[in-house]
């Protein structure tokens, strides 16, 4: 199913499709490896700073919500 | 000939300065790299052959890329571009944990054609978890270059990583790595190859086309980079546009060759990431980022630290303030009365001790900061922070300093450090002074005790309760807060405008802090606090001292040895007093007299303001003089009875609640403080900030005294 990284469950899987945002932004992910084809988890979301955080390749990155939209993902079940 | 330098690079939060101390000792040289405000350390160590290298810390990125001049640093100095000297060897530092993501900078290192070894950190925490990381296989992956496991906390391995940088060193470059570009990127880096200046190059091909691929991705039309010559801008702009005309994305695939490249090689290096690994981090967050519990403990690690700086540091504070007076009163007894003593007890040392007291906390300051930063939790904080600080334009790294200014803007100023970017450390630097902080709590102490009524008196509680002494002294704290935030809210919407940033924060495994790393951030702040920010600190306070002592009157100098009678006592101090009106910065008082008096004060409180200067609680002690109350610990008191009787020449008091009022808004905003200004001018390595700094806030603090005072008249208030 295609959807945005905001809007998986905690523990959910997924593989990353699209990266979309700022070019700056947007490098700085593609560069920490948020490259489409990348399988990823959405490890928490945390309610005070509206952040979530992903696992992907051993490393552990946050986003905030807002901007995690720019992300799409084919999440697995 | 000059020693050849090894350059560290690495990921944030890899282990590099753990492994530059390891390797350099106790001995680095801290400065700027030139042009912006980026640290550079470097520090000296003998290879096993004997020979001795200069080892250069690379600021820790994830990238080579670029958008700005502090960013372009980590390309220049690795690659050793105009004008830092080009390294004779890169030892790359790469988290085993994490090694795919730490490849992508090695890559981009191997593609400059540098002499490099590999530095396979964390291998305690590999083995401890049972963990299997081939670094032979990794050497392959890498074209034969040294791969070495070490733990840069323990010190394990950096024996075998020198006689690694010995033998590159000696060595031939390795040859390059096969190019990762598909035939379309291949054209676009060929079209941008002509344009990378020789001098950058160096004849390398390999080396050419990697900096055109380091200017595809790092140039755009809103970049701040420095220093790129028009003609490769120029190249790679028309690149970029044809590339964008026909729908291909340049940066992506840029990114996703080297990433294909990667997670290729690493399946047979990392054999078996266990779920150990992250089992405790994940534990410790579920708590410590939790959105009430994390919040509750954030908050009260907040309240420990700024209850050291504002208490604990205060029997430190104490002890410098006390060995600076016992060593000036040690001149003063032992040398004869003359201009070159004065100007030594009074001038000289009173300056050092000026220098001196802001210590204990930086000290303390830095020691929370330093646990903080490597033990991962600052990364934590700024998570938890994030939305808070974002609603006033600034990130969650800026929260520190801004609680630290309710004790003293030195130390946090010099905490902005910790913020990435140049437009949040200004931002934040800008704010930070408006904080009501420690040293203008003995003058409000002072204007409230001498102008609001106490409890016992008649109108000195409120609803019959809350003491009106007490809710003004809150007020002042409120005041100064939501002043700073508007300030920030302000300057980040005009002066400092720039988006707020979206948000990568990586969350480190939680680590032990090692004490070594966490002494020597305490002394190199200090150090360099000292030694850049403490000679202007001290001649301000040599010329404070002048002005408000010359030129000298006909009166004799009070103070001597052999203990005065109490008659003599008061002339001494009537005599000061007379001698502090005559010198120039007794005339400065009247001089600034016309434009304060709008503001509701006299030229006395001119002298008192101008006196503030070298520090904010100084006013208590020159007030004191100016009154001839006499000086030192027992001034308060009497001044503050001075302070009710003193009247204009035509009999109305000088100190009405409303002139106190007055005095207090002024204080809350003035940029009083030169230490504020010494600092400000290291930290952002020009004069500009301290002279806006300045400027910006007197006059915002005119302005509102103005409105308090003239306000209040109008509503009928004297």
């Amino acid at each position: 199913m295609i959807t945005t990284l905001a809007a998986l469950r905690p523990g959910q899987t997924a593989v990353l499709r699209a990266v979309g945002g700022e070019r700056t932004w947007r490098r700085r992910l593609l560069e920490l490896g948020f490259v489409p084809g990348t399988d990823l988890a959405l490890v928490r979301r945390v309610g005070v700073g509206d952040l979530l955080e992903v696992e992907l390749r051993h490393s552990r990155i946050s986003l905030r919500i807002s901007e995690a939209r720019a992300l799409e993902v084919e999440a697995r079940p | 000939m000059s020693r050849p330098v090894v350059a560290i690079a690495g990921n944030p939060n890899c282990g590099k300065t753990t492994l530059f101390n390891g390797l350099t000792g106790a001995n680095a040289k801290v400065g700027n790299y030139p042009g912006v405000t980026v640290e550079r350390r470097e520090g000296g160590c003998s290879l096993p052959d004997g020979r001795d290298v200069v080892v250069l810390d690379i600021p820790g990125t994830y990238s080579l890329s670029a958008r700005s001049h502090e960013e372009q640093i980590a390309i220049t100095a690795v690659a050793g571009l105009n004008p830092i000297r080009e390294p004779d060897a890169v030892v790359v530092v790469v988290d085993s944990t994490q090694l795919a993501r730490n490849l992508y900078l090695v890559r981009q290192v191997l593609e400059l054609r540098l002499r490099t070894v590999v530095a396979l950190n964390m291998a305690d925490v590999v083995r401890k978890h049972g963990m299997r990381v081939d670094a032979a296989q990794l050497s392959r992956m890498l074209g034969g270059l040294p791969v070495v496991p070490i733990a840069a906390v323990s010190g394990e391995g950096l024996a075998e990583l020198k006689q690694a940088v010995a033998r590159v060193l000696r060595e031939d470059l390795p040859a390059a790595l096969p190019e990762l570009d598909g035939a379309e990127l291949r054209a676009d880096v060929d079209a941008v190859v002509p344009h990378v200046p020789e001098a950058w190059s160096r004849g390398d091909n390999a080396r050419r086309a990697a900096l055109a691929r380091w200017a595809l991705l790092s140039i755009d039309p809103q970049d701040e980079l420095w220093d790129v010559p028009p003609a490769l801008r120029q190249a790679v702009l028309e690149r970029q546009r044809l590339a964008a005309a026909a729908g291909r994305d340049l940066d992506q695939t840029l990114v996703a060759a080297r990433y294909r490249w990667i997670d290729d090689g690493v399946h047979a290096v990392v054999s078996r990431v266990p779920s150990t690994l992250r089992r405790l981090t994940d534990a410790v967050d579920r708590v410590l980022i939790h959105p009430a519990v994390g919040f509750l403990i954030f908050l009260l690690l907040m309240t420990v630290v700024f209850e050291s700086l504002f208490t604990w540091s205060q029997p430190l504070i104490d002890g410098v303030d006390g060995a600076v007076s016992a060593v000036a009163a040690g001149v003063r007894a032992s040398l004869p009365a003359s201009f070159l003593r004065d100007l030594l007890a009074d001038g000289i040392i009173a300056g050092l001790g000026a220098v001196l007291v802001f210590l204990p906390q930086i000290l303390l300051l830095f020691l929370f900061l330093s646990v903080m930063e490597d033990s991962g939790y600052m990364a934590r904080a700024a998570f938890l922070m994030d939305r808070v600080m974002k609603a006033i334009g600034l990130t969650g790294r800026a929260f520190v300093p801004m609680i630290s200014g309710f004790a003293c803007a030195i130390p946090a100023i010099m905490a902005t450090r910790t913020m990435e970017r140049r437009r949040d450390r200004l931002l934040t630097m800008m704010v930070v002074p408006i904080m009501t902080c420690s040293a203008r709590l003995p003058v409000y102490t002072l204007v409230i005790g001498a102008l609001f009524p106490a409890p016992h008196e008649p109108g000195g509680t409120w609803l019959g309760f809350f003491s009106v002494q007490a809710l003004i002294m809150v007020g002042m704290y409120l005041f100064s807060t939501v002043l700073a935030l508007l300030a920030a809210a302000v300057l980040g919407r005009t002066l400092f405008r720039g988006a707020t940033v979206p948000l990568v924060l990586e969350l480190p495994p939680y680590r032990m802090p090692a004490p070594r790393s966490v002494l020597r951030m305490m002394w190199e702040r200090s150090r360099l606090f000292v030694t850049e920010a403490g000679p202007t600190i001290l001649v301000c306070s040599i010329g404070l001292w002048l002005l408000l002592s010359f030129p000298r009157g006909a009166a004799p100098t009070a103070s001597g040895p052999g203990a005065p009678v109490a008659g003599a006592a008061a002339d001494a101090a009537a005599a000061r007093a007379e001698n502090l009106r005559q010198s120039y910065g007794g005339r400065l008082g009247h001089l600034i007299e016309p434009a304060i008096a709008p503001l509701g004060f006299d030229w006395k409180i001119g002298v008192g303001l101008i006196g503030a200067f070298a520090a904010r609680e100084v006013f208590v002690s020159t007030m004191g003089v100016v009154y001839g109350v006499g000086e030192g610990d027992q001034v308060a008191t009497p001044l503050r009875e001075r302070l009710q009787h003193e009247t204009w020449p035509d009999g109305r008091r000088v100190y009405t609640p409303l002139v106190g009022l007055s005095l207090l808004v002024f204080f809350a905003l003035a940029a009083q403080c030169m230490s504020t200004l010494a600092v400000v001018r290291r930290e952002t390595a020009s004069w500009r900030w301290p002279i806006f700094l300045f400027t910006y806030m007197t006059a915002l603090a005119w302005l509102a005294s103005l409105a308090v005072f003239q306000g209040g008249r109008m509503l009928g208030f004297t």
